[in-house]
């Protein structure tokens, strides 16, 4: 028994935890848990728990339906928000009968990303910036909370409080927060959290979304991470801020170059750039996703980069003064309803692919790239992100780049289940249609 | 050792006993006020049953538990089918007592409850045998990582340490994960300290952290 699952042990009996959550994620990025009680925590570290896989989005079909999940204690954490009775979660790796990595659970699909990470020398940290809604209830029609708008203050901002528990929840769970604020959109609010190593914010991530929910919940409204809930507003999205470091230096730290990155960070974003296209249905998996791909709104959607240009796919802030560490490429298109652990695996593959096959960085994009004509954009080489899943999903089935990163279970589930939500869509006679065509065709 | 003793009038005998043993025990009003905030003040409680041993007995499970401690009980012969009944309790005497013995079973307690080593800065209290740390008196959730480096630090306030020592003595020297994971742990810990105590931790600026 390692010192670690020792830990656990004797918290579980100090604290008197009544059951313990095994947390682990679909395919698509659901949160799934198994509840075990402390007399069964031993085993499930010796063996793992056994469930049965096949109901489980992605995981098996039925004659292979025996699945173990088996829980990492460093990932051991007391919940918040359920003080009157309390139970703790950890965060699990699913493993087949024969104790091989499972390669459907996208937590070892990370994983295996983050090894080529390590074995290049390199550690691999994220921060996100999470968007969110607050509507009144789950209903058919989003009901918004307020008018406000960026930076709002009270009283428009109603739901501030609602934030501030949530933010409250999210600490005492060692999710440090960096700060939050509401968004553009009405009921729209916006938490950023601080960087950590990449499986850990996969994790986080997961945590967040709950928590949001536990939280909102528990206040009686509803919180969404629905890409565009609202036609005419802007979407959420999670922008993700990426940098690897080589032991404590920040490998993207170029401070003598135009670009403020180092070859390494070029090559790196040059790899996000290439690949951008092929990887957008794992970032923006729903129909939903790429209605928030538009151009009018704060979306990204041609492929760029920029340092200070919001509108780019990828900006390299501007880094402070002496404080190399904070060099990072934040990637924009991502939306909050993606997996997170798939999400974070194709980007660190695509930018790995860029270091390894030293991809030369574009010239950087014009202020704004809206603003130009197709024939300017097509002279200078600026290609936009696929306008629909449909799109998407063609364009990573070519891909040999997101087969290797995601392996073959994930890659042939992923875009089965994908192309049928398509068909399904496809089906679908829309309000715009009816309005438009009704009447006069 | 810090012994707290209850009730405050106990008999002439235990007294004599202690006196040989060589304690000397503070004896208490209240079984209450040996709860958690008063607790990190004593390393056991002896509680004697003597003529009212149905309802200390109750009394003492009402308690058991809250303040940690171990507890030692007191008792004639004739009460002992009550040691059944109450969890709280880590060990017996019967009557009289015999002074040796009293003092043997008091050290092994004490040994066993390790709480020689309880570590305390200001409201925090750390105990290394069970992993718990209590903040203000209330629990504080940790993983364990949090929970060794809070501990590394408290146990050596004023010293400041750099990453990569805390990294190879909290860590271990081969973790993978460098020297940025100490940052991480520690804006998780200052988080779950909470704003009023997050300063506790310094950072010194291009050289690491310091404790206090």
């Amino acid at each position: 028994m390692s010192k670690q699952s020792d830990y656990v042990l004797r918290t579980v009996q100090e604290r008197g935890i009544r059951f313990i959550r095994l947390w682990f994620t679909d395919v698509q990025g659901f949160l799934k848990s198994v509840s075990i009680s402390p007399q069964e925590l031993e085993t499930a570290f010796d063996e793992g728990m056994t469930f049965d896989g096949s109901s489980i989005d992605g995981y098996a079909r039925r004659q292979e339906a025996d699945m173990l999940a088996v829980p990492d204690p460093a990932t051991f954490q007391v919940l918040p928000w359920r003080r009157e009775e309390q139970v703790a979660r950890m965060f699990c790796d699913i493993v087949t009968p024969d104790g091989e990595p499972f390669g459907g659970d996208p937590r070892t699909v990370l994983k295996r990303n983050l090894q080529r990470a390590t074995d290049a020398g390199f550690t691999f940290y994220v921060a996100p910036e999470l968007e969110y809604f607050y509507f009144a209830d789950s209903g058919p029609e989003p009901k918004v909370l307020d008018r406000g708008g960026y930076f709002d203050l009270t009283p428009l901002d109603v739901a501030q409080e609602y934030r501030r528990a949530t933010i409250n929840s999210l600490e005492q769970m060692g999710i440090p927060v960096e700060h939050s604020h509401h968004e553009v959109a009405p009921s729209q609010h916006e938490i950023i959290v601080r960087y950590t190593d990449a499986l850990t914010m996969a994790d986080n991530i997961m945590s967040f979304r709950l928590t949001v929910k536990e939280v909102a919940l528990s206040s009686g409204i509803y919180a969404t991470f629905m890409p565009k809930p609202l036609e005419k507003h802007d979407g959420s999205g999670m922008h993700l801020h990426l940098s690897l470091f080589r032991g404590e230096e920040n490998a993207f730290f170029g401070p003598d170059r135009a670009s403020g990155l180092s070859t390494t960070g070029e090559q790196f974003v040059a790899g996000l750039l290439r690949h951008a296209p092929e990887l957008t249905a794992i970032t923006n998996q729903w129909v939903n996703s790429y209605k928030r791909l538009v151009a009018g709104f704060e979306a990204p959607i041609y492929i760029t980069w920029g340092r200070n240009n919001q509108s780019a796919l990828v900006r390299v802030p501007t880094a402070k003064k002496n404080k190399p560490a904070s060099v990072r490429a934040e990637y924009r298109s991502p939306d909050s309803a993606a997996n997170p652990y798939l999400a974070l695996a194709v980007l660190l593959a695509a930018g790995l692919e860029g270091i390894e096959h030293e991809y030369e960085l574009p010239a950087e994009a014009p202020g704004n790239v809206f603003e130009l004509t197709a024939a300017e954009r097509s002279r200078l080489g600026i290609n936009r992100l696929p306008e629909t899943l449909s799109q998407a999903l063609d364009l990573m089935e070519r891909s040999e780049l997101v087969h290797r990163a995601l392996g073959d279970h994930v890659f042939d589930w992923f875009l089965r289940n994908k192309r049928k939500e398509w068909e399904l869509y496809s089906h679908h006679v829309s309000r715009f249609e009816l309005d438009t065509y009704l009447p006069v065709l | 050792m810090d012994v707290a003793l209850f009730p405050k009038d106990p008999s002439e005998s235990l007294l004599a006993a202690l006196a040989l043993a060589g304690i000397h025990p503070e004896p208490v009003d209240s079984l209450e006020s040996v709860t958690q905030s008063r607790a990190a003040e004593w390393s056991i409680l002896i509680v004697e049953l003597g003529d009212e041993p149905m309802r200390r007995m109750r009394h003492l499970a009402g308690i058991a538990g809250d303040s940690g401690l171990p507890v030692l009980v007191v008792a004639e012969g004739d009460h002992l089918d009550l040691m059944s009944q109450v969890t709280g309790v880590s060990d017996f005497l019967v009557t009289p007592v015999n002074p040796v013995e009293l003092r043997l079973r008091l050290l092994r307690l004490q040994r066993a409850s390790g709480s020689e080593e309880l570590i305390i800065f200001k409201d925090l209290q750390l105990n290394p045998l069970t992993y718990q740390a209590h903040l203000d008196g209330a629990p504080l959730d940790l993983t364990f990582m949090e929970y060794e480096l809070l501990r590394f630090l408290v146990e050596r306030q004023g010293r400041v340490w750099t990453r990569d020592q805390l990294l190879s003595k909290v860590w271990g020297y081969d973790y993978f994960g460098g020297a940025r994971t100490v940052d991480v742990h520690i804006r998780r810990l200052r988080a779950k300290l909470g704003e009023e105590r997050a300063s506790w931790i310094t950072t010194v600026r291009s050289v690491g952290y310091r404790w206090g």
